[in-house]
């Protein structure tokens, strides 16, 4: 069984270490974000074979939140990517159609 | 409970299969980091080991410790991840498609072309390419009957 957990362990090392290699060399900050997810759900792997290796349950409250925040940082992130082109567009619309300064206003509104 | 020791060997050597493939999934994960050519076939390979992955180590662990404490409490780490991550594969999907980081020629059908070519919003990589393919005007009423694709 030992031999089992040191293989899982060396698998999970590999996986963490391509996901980072991915996280520095992405073309786009899209797949650094990829990298990054995959990179800390191999942590939430790692933290769980840890536990069946050494025994002990000290670490679940870290599995748990974890698992409940991880999408704090991608959701950011893509909310960060896609926000700056829709407000140019919105700006450019409402600067180019209205021509007096009460319908700007209403259309602000 | 004599017979408790073989069952403990036994599940203890499932725990560690388990283990196994959990492992396994992450590093097809990774695989597909590497290998594949744009963000959204790497969205694909990523979100694997995010819920089945993550299933095979918590039932190894909730095998290796056997009581139902631990089982109480590896629950909600399942829950919460299924909650999570398809929002977040979701969003990283939409921010994918939003900056064009993908190869429009290696896509089957793009659904979602039709759809903002009907908004209007020319910012989209959607409308910047020629549609060349008959998935024009009127998407939902004939979107299970002709395929359209070139597949």
């Amino acid at each position: 069984m030992s031999i089992l957990i040191i293989i899982a362990s060396a698998i999970l090392s590999v996986a963490a270490i391509v996901a980072l290699w991915r996280v520095v060399r992405g073309p786009s900050i899209v797949d650094r974000v990829i990298g990054s997810d995959v990179l800390l759900t191999t942590l939430i792997l790692v933290v769980g074979t840890e536990m069946v290796a050494t025994g002990h349950t000290r670490t679940i409250p870290l599995m748990v939140v974890l698992a409940a925040t991880a999408l704090l940082g991608t959701v950011a992130v893509a909310r960060f990517v896609t926000r700056p082109e829709a407000t140019a567009t919105h700006t450019a619309a409402t600067g180019s159609a209205s021509a007096r300064p009460d319908e700007t206003e209403k259309g602000m509104d | 409970m004599v017979d408790a020791e073989p069952w403990a060997s036994i599940l203890d050597i499932v725990a560690g299969v388990l283990l196994v493939g959990g492992a396994l999934l992450s590093l097809a994960a990774a695989a597909g980091l590497v290998r594949f050519p744009d963000a959204l076939s790497r969205l694909h390979a990523a979100t694997k080991p995010q819920i089945l992955g993550l299933v095979l180590v918590v039932v190894a662990l909730a095998l290796s410790q056997r009581s139902w404490a631990a089982l109480l409490v590896l629950t909600p780490v399942i829950v919460l991840q299924m909650l999570t991550a398809p929002i977040s594969a979701h969003m990283v999907g939409r921010a994918g498609y939003r900056t064009g980081d993908f190869d429009a020629s290696t896509l089957v059908v793009d659904e979602l072309a039709a759809d903002v070519a009907d908004a209007g919003r020319s910012d989209l990589p959607g409308s910047a390419e020629p549609t060349d393919r008959p998935t024009g005007r009127a998407p939902r009423s004939d979107a299970s009957g002709e395929p359209s694709g070139e597949a």
